[in-house]
């Protein structure tokens, strides 16, 4: 069961193509180019794991596979870490 | 539409903005963009930079590079620092080092929400100080030292790249990683009192080329995105390739008036102030001018060039300075496109206004020119 949270020292801002996330640790800037995406990242911690939150966003469960890929990148750029 | 594409119609709130705090400088570097020297007695307040602190925090503005003039000679700035920190608005300020103490330093180093930018412009002495001044080269790697020491982690040194310094771009590298810090370079820009001296240290043709394959060489180098006008090369460059002015960066400037970008400090690209009603988010969303930067732009003169989509036509402030018309070719175009333009001398170059450097001060260009001794 795998479960994100967003990092705390990230801010996520909406934007008309997704969402601009800041990581003020890095400094690294980061887009998000999918409203669904943005939609997931932010109700991570309101599921107990990732793929509750995809069927929660009403993604298909066929483009799961494309997001699990999309959220372990945010997970490796910081934006979003392992929940414990 | 592709990133770039949405980015060029704006965003409600800029990315990130440059917001210079003061005209006032101790040095007199001669190619200082907003010819600072000394302060105007028309800066914003300590509370009228608050102010601004608290917009751009309802505008989630994730970070500021603030710089000057000399920002810290501001002596209300270590304040400012820490109100930006307390409204989450993250700070990377730029500086000669000439007030980072070594309390100064560890001060900086606890916190997560300011970075630090030295400026050096040459990567011994000579070089350094013949753009820069005289003994600023030691007062920048005294601040270097000084930050290290505090293990304040990878602080920024930022090199505008010179005819003079781009032969020393492994030097910048390997003396920034002594200290534990980034290299960022930038391009020189014919404003300010770049204006006077741009003609002699901008890059030849040869070295962009070269400067080109050794950003690609070292992409974790940090560029700003100063050097799009290169990806005409071929490979594009790290980065967003887009000139941001406007859509996704601004300039405030000391008395706080906002420009598009902080190498177009003139009336043309005035967009407004923030003490204006509506402050700097009216500014950001309705000007006239930022609404019109946002629109798409014709590729003018370079439409029947293949380069387009890579460049874009390059830096407006490049091709305003130098008499180029907006849609023209930049005047450091890869193609040869801005040479030809400049040669044809088709636009009388804006006057150079002395701003507010020092009288006397300035080092001219025929002090670069002699200035320059043996390493």
């Amino acid at each position: 069961m795998t479960s994100y949270t967003l990092h705390p020292q990230v801010g996520l801002r909406d934007e008309k193509f997704g969402a601009l996330a800041y990581h003020y640790g890095n400094r690294r800037l980061t887009f998000l180019n999918d409203d669904k995406l943005v939609t997931v990242v932010r109700s991570l911690d309101q599921h107990d794991d990732v793929d509750e939150a995809l069927a929660a966003a009403g993604i298909p469960a066929a483009q799961w596979p494309a997001y699990r890929v999309a959220l372990a990148r945010l997970v490796e750029s910081e934006i979003l870490r392992e929940h414990h | 539409m592709n990133i770039t594409d949405r980015l060029s119609h704006g965003l409600d709130a800029p990315i990130c903005l440059t917001w210079e705090l003061t005209y006032g400088c101790n040095l007199a570097c001669v190619h200082c963009l907003s010819s600072s020297g000394r302060r105007d007695p028309r800066e914003l307040s300590t509370d009228e930079l608050f102010a601004v602190v608290e917009e751009l925090a309802a505008m989630q503005v994730f970070y500021v590079n603030i710089g000057g003039g000399e920002p810290t000679l501001r002596p209300d700035f270590w304040d400012l620092l820490d109100y930006c920190v307390d409204h989450k608005v993250g700070v990377k300020f730029s500086t000669n080092g000439s007030r980072i103490t070594p309390e100064i330093a560890r001060r900086l180093a606890t916190s997560d929400y300011v970075d630090v930018q030295i400026s050096l412009d040459g990567a011994d002495a000579a070089t350094n100080d013949a753009v820069r001044g005289e003994g600023s080269y030691d007062v920048a790697l005294t601040a270097m030292q000084r930050l290290a020491d505090a293990e304040f982690g990878e602080f920024k040194v930022s090199v505008v790249v010179t005819r003079d310094n781009v032969d020393q771009l492994d030097d910048f590298l390997a003396l920034t990683k002594r200290f534990g810090a980034q290299l960022r370079l930038t391009r020189l820009r014919p404003s300010g009192r770049g204006a006077e001296v741009w003609d002699q240290l901008h890059v030849t043709d040869a070295q962009q080329r070269s400067l080109y394959r050794w950003l690609l060489d070292h992409p974790t180098v940090l560029t700003g995105d100063s050097f799009f006008h290169l990806s005409a090369l071929g490979e594009p460059l790290p980065g967003l390739n887009l000139c941001g002015a406007g859509r996704v960066v601004c300039l405030i400037d000391p008395v706080g008036d906002v420009y598009a970008c902080p190498f177009v400090l003139h009336e043309q690209f005035k967009a407004g102030s923030v003490r204006a009603s509506g402050g700097f988010t009216a500014v950001w969303r309705e000007s006239a001018l930022f609404t019109e930067l946002r629109e798409p732009g014709s590729a003018g003169a370079c439409t029947s060039c293949g380069s387009f989509d890579a460049c874009r036509g390059g830096c407006m402030a490049a091709k305003f300075f130098t008499g180029i018309p907006l849609d023209g070719p930049d005047p450091e175009c890869v193609h040869g496109h801005g040479e030809a333009a400049l040669l044809a001398g088709t636009g009388a170059r804006p006057p150079v206004l002395a701003g507010h450097s020092h009288a006397g001060r300035r080092a001219g260009p025929v002090a670069v020119a002699i200035g320059r001794r043996p390493a």
